[in-house]
């Protein structure tokens, strides 16, 4: 049933303003798409001179979440029922997706769309029908664990 | 020095966004996606709000700035071509999500947070994203050219 318990409108758009801002700042100072996927993958092609911010901002990501859960550890909480075989698979999923479709939710979703581009708008909804199908499968056919 | 910084603050205010978000909960992520369980609209939210300052920002920024303020350019998606590896990579990234409950931000902040699971779902991402930039290496120097030109030039995000 829809009841809505666990939805955070408020602190979801608080939030979503804070990733639109670091969005927004990389932009301007550094003159890149805040995408993850696409600044992880720069790490690994090792471009003289296009490594260190990269790395930085991953050290903030870490940073951030470790800080914060010394605070907010519940924020943290996964939730959901899934072996360490699903989270492998579902990683390595991600990553080579990601690669392959150049983009994932921070890069296509935000930054794409933002830049109101064409290719960034069929890829999210491309990985948002194929998130929406695996969801279905895992909890109306497989009972929610997998 | 300050670009170093700045990409620090970069990934450190997106990584606290997404934890006050409610993005590093992977419940959160599947409810969004559980039509018939309990709703969660959260992440149209987060979208929504991020997209509500990044989009007025872009559109200024390439209108009137010549360059960015640490680099010479900005460096920005020059493709417009929708092809098959597009949507074929993004519908695998989105199988990933619904299964795992991650994705690449929030997975890495969380591993920050010294989260088992995102720890063990970071480390199999990262192998995929090294594996997959390896093989276009491998290919490029068979060839002697980019044989992933979007990868070479410019990627989407």
């Amino acid at each position: 049933m829809t009841n809505m318990e666990s939805f955070t409108p408020i602190a979801s758009t608080i939030g979503g303003l804070l990733i639109g801002i670091a969005a927004a700042g990389l932009l301007l100072f550094h003159g890149r798409i805040a995408g993850i996927s696409g600044i992880a993958g720069g790490i690994f092609r090792r471009e003289p001179g296009d490594i260190s911010w990269r790395v930085m901002f991953v050290v903030g990501l870490l940073a951030a979440g470790f800080g914060w859960h010394l605070f907010f550890p519940q924020d943290y909480a996964v939730g959901i029922d899934r072996s360490t075989v699903a989270l492998v698979v579902a990683g390595l999923m991600v990553g080579i997706g990601t690669q392959l479709g150049s983009g994932c939710t921070s890069g296509h979703g935000v930054c794409g769309i933002g830049r109101l581009s064409k290719r960034s708008t069929v890829a999210t909804v491309s990985f948002m029908i194929t998130a929406a199908l695996t969801v279905f499968v895992v909890n109306e056919v497989l009972g929610g664990s997998i | 020095m300050k670009v170093k910084v700045g990409a620090f603050l970069g990934g450190a205010v997106f990584g606290i966004g997404l934890a006050i978000a409610g993005m590093t909960q992977p419940s959160k992520i599947i409810g969004f996606f559980d039509f018939f369980g309990d709703y969660d609209p959260s992440l149209a939210f987060v979208m929504l709000g991020a997209i509500l300052v990044y989009t007025p920002v872009y559109r200024w920024a390439i209108r009137t700035w010549q360059r960015p303020i640490w680099a010479p350019a900005f460096s920005l998606p020059t493709r417009k071509d929708i092809d098959g590896r597009l949507i074929a990579g993004s519908a695998i990234f989105g199988v990933g999500w619904g299964l795992g409950g991650y994705c690449p931000g929030p997975a890495l902040t969380s591993v920050g947070a010294g989260s088992r699971e995102a720890f063990t779902f970071g480390a199999a991402m990262l192998l995929g994203v090294g594996a997959y930039q390896l093989f276009t290496r491998i290919r490029e120097g068979r060839t002697g050219r980019p044989a992933d030109a979007q990868a070479a030039a410019m990627i989407d995000g």
